[in-house]
């Protein structure tokens, strides 16, 4: 493929999913770890019906009141979990399978509801995203990475999953010891200084963050699949964390762009005429990473409970 | 004032818990309508080992972690060489119940063993090899050099123990707080814990320990603190490790053969 047609279609499109899978991954290796892998899909459910809201107020898909519509439909989300729970007197995780689907529900209702049509936000996109529909226009070929007048065509989507992958970065790279040591051993974390509380809640803003801006241009099914898949097969191929998250890194990025690739000539190798989702393929890819790393990597098998004596 | 104070049952320091390197003062804690710990009064000796024992659910570990801040009090005052906790965490190493961690978690044995020299490190430090020395020093005291590079739930249960002793002895702490450190231990491992806990005593070091083995508690400890959500006995084992203290902390639960062997033990 020769950069006058890659540079304009692919690139973009390549990277905003390769970037959305690691920072979603990113954070995922510590929620996976903390078994509150979960809290990734309770996120990217929960934020639906505050994106619609932020976007319905302003009018315009733009990032930050879809950022404080998304942080609003959370605290929503959590005082209605705390009142069910109180007032149903049903356990914790009861309260939120009902707050999370109800909420999401309502985002899909409210979006149907609503004139969307003159921008990229409606019931697919909201699950699949628009990954294909980010294409770079202005590019004429690669000499158009060193064009300014082409650069500043770009997808707004790209330089904002950039920023949000930088940030999500410089938190694990800034934080690395205190959350190793508090996922491994918060009694021990809290008695040298740590305050687990606090981290535990940052980490969570984070993978919030990281899911927001990966929804925005990628749809929550990535951002379900990324939060899960690559740290869960990166842990059956190390027993070092350091390695894992290495490892997680390497199969979001592949999981991106096997599936990005897959989606669009896959179906043409097969005989047929259209292409498929890109982020249903890239999500397939990552589950089935993980089904190859489940059968055949290395760590595969776990201690269980210490044996005594 | 101080009348006053404790007609209300308000804690006031006292000089006492300016040399004890681990002094509470009305500590209760509650984790649902029952208090776990109701109102108890410690005040750790300077130099000893200090048994903590009580039946269980009597809030022996429970008053380890409200000391340290692990799980929060409903009232009470904790100083720790006479100041706050926080101002003396480098002087304090805890080493919590095997069970209470995942030794699923994808980390080695010397990356464990490192975790205790984390306040030292700071937030990004690098590891060099005066580090690296040091932690392999504080295996080789517990018996556990050849594991270094082992995956921790590759270990068996005392092994791991032994690790999580490492650790603390990587903090090079004045005070140590261990939680049941002989549950499910091997006789090796017990005995390689209470050899490094005996040379950290000699060394001046203050230790304590919650303790569930009654026929140890002599032969392992001078001081003891029994416990039954209130505090039964504080004191040099000689004088509060007694049939009748032990009838008070465990009620019916402790069998009359139990204490008549105990009773014979101290003679």
């Amino acid at each position: 493929m020769n950069g006058e047609e890659f540079v304009p279609l692919s690139l973009t499109p390549l990277l905003i999913g390769t970037f959305a899978a690691i920072a979603c991954a990113l954070p995922g290796n510590f929620l996976v770890l903390r078994k509150q892998a979960l809290i990734g899909d309770a996120i990217s459910h929960v934020v639906l019906p505050g994106i619609v809201v932020a976007f319905l107020l302003t009018g315009a898909i733009s990032t930050w009141p879809m950022m404080l519509g998304a942080a609003g439909a959370a605290v929503v989300a959590v005082v209605m979990i705390e009142a069910i729970r109180r007032l149903g007197q049903i356990e914790t995780g009861a309260a939120m399978g009902v707050v999370f689907t109800t909420m999401f529900a309502a985002g899909v209702l409210l979006l149907e509801q609503t004139d969307t049509s003159s921008v990229h936000l409606d019931v697919e996109h909201a699950l699949y995203g628009n990954l294909e529909s980010l294409i770079w226009l202005d590019a004429t070929g690669w000499s158009s990475l060193t064009d300014p007048q082409a650069l500043a065509g770009l997808p707004p989507e790209l330089p904002r999953i950039a920023l949000t992958l930088a940030g999500v970065v410089l938190f694990t790279w800034l934080l690395w010891r205190p959350l190793k040591i508090s996922t491994f051993d918060e009694g021990f974390a809290r008695t040298i200084g740590i305050r687990t509380g606090a981290l535990g809640m940052a980490l969570v803003i984070a993978a919030a963050i990281a899911a927001v801006a990966a929804f925005d241009a990628v749809g929550s099914i990535i951002v379900i699949a990324m939060f899960i898949c690559p740290p869960s097969a990166a842990r059956m191929m190390t027993n070092r964390l350091e390695m894992q998250v290495g490892w997680s890194v390497l199969f979001a990025a592949f999981s991106a762009i096997s599936g990005y690739v897959l989606a669009g000539y896959g179906p043409l190798w097969l005989g047929g005429t259209d292409a498929v989702s890109a982020a249903g393929m890239i999500a397939t890819m990552s589950g089935l990473l993980l089904a190859v790393a489940a059968r055949f990597g290395p760590c595969r098998t776990r201690a269980g409970a210490p044996v005594s004596g | 004032m101080l009348e006053l104070a404790a007609v209300q049952g308000v804690s006031v320091p006292t000089p006492d818990t300016q040399d004890s390197p681990l002094a509470i003062r009305g500590l209760t804690v509650s984790y649902g309508q029952k208090p776990a710990v109701f109102s108890v009064d410690m005040t750790v000796q300077p130099g000893a080992m200090t048994a903590i024992i009580g039946p269980n659910g009597a809030g022996k570990s429970t008053l380890l972690k409200a000391a340290l801040g692990i799980v929060p009090m409903v009232s009470g005052q904790v100083t720790v060489y006479g100041k706050p906790l926080t101002e003396q965490r480098a002087r304090v190493a805890y080493v919590p119940q095997r069970a209470s961690v995942d030794w699923d978690f994808p980390t080695r044995v010397i990356d464990v063993v490192l975790m205790g020299l984390s306040r030292q490190l700071g937030l990004l430090g690098r590891i060099r090899a005066r580090h690296m020395q040091r932690a392999a020093d504080c295996l080789r005291q517990v018996g556990m050099q050849d594991f270094a590079d082992r995956q921790i739930g590759q270990l068996s249960g005392g092994q791991q123990q032994r690790v999580f002793l490492a650790r603390a002895l990587a903090q090079d702490a004045d005070l140590y707080l261990l939680d049941e450190p002989f549950a499910g231990v091997d006789a090796a491992t017990e005995k390689a814990i209470i050899t490094v806990l005996k040379s950290l005593k000699d060394a001046g070091k203050t230790v304590v320990v919650v303790h569930h083995d009654l026929a140890t508690v002599t032969d392992y400890f001078d001081h003891v603190y029994l416990i039954n959500t209130r505090k039964v006995a504080e004191g040099p084992v000689a004088q509060a490790f007694t049939a009748e203290s032990l009838q008070a902390a465990y009620g019916g639960r402790l069998a009359t053969a139990q204490i008549d062997q105990i009773s014979h033990a101290l003679g």
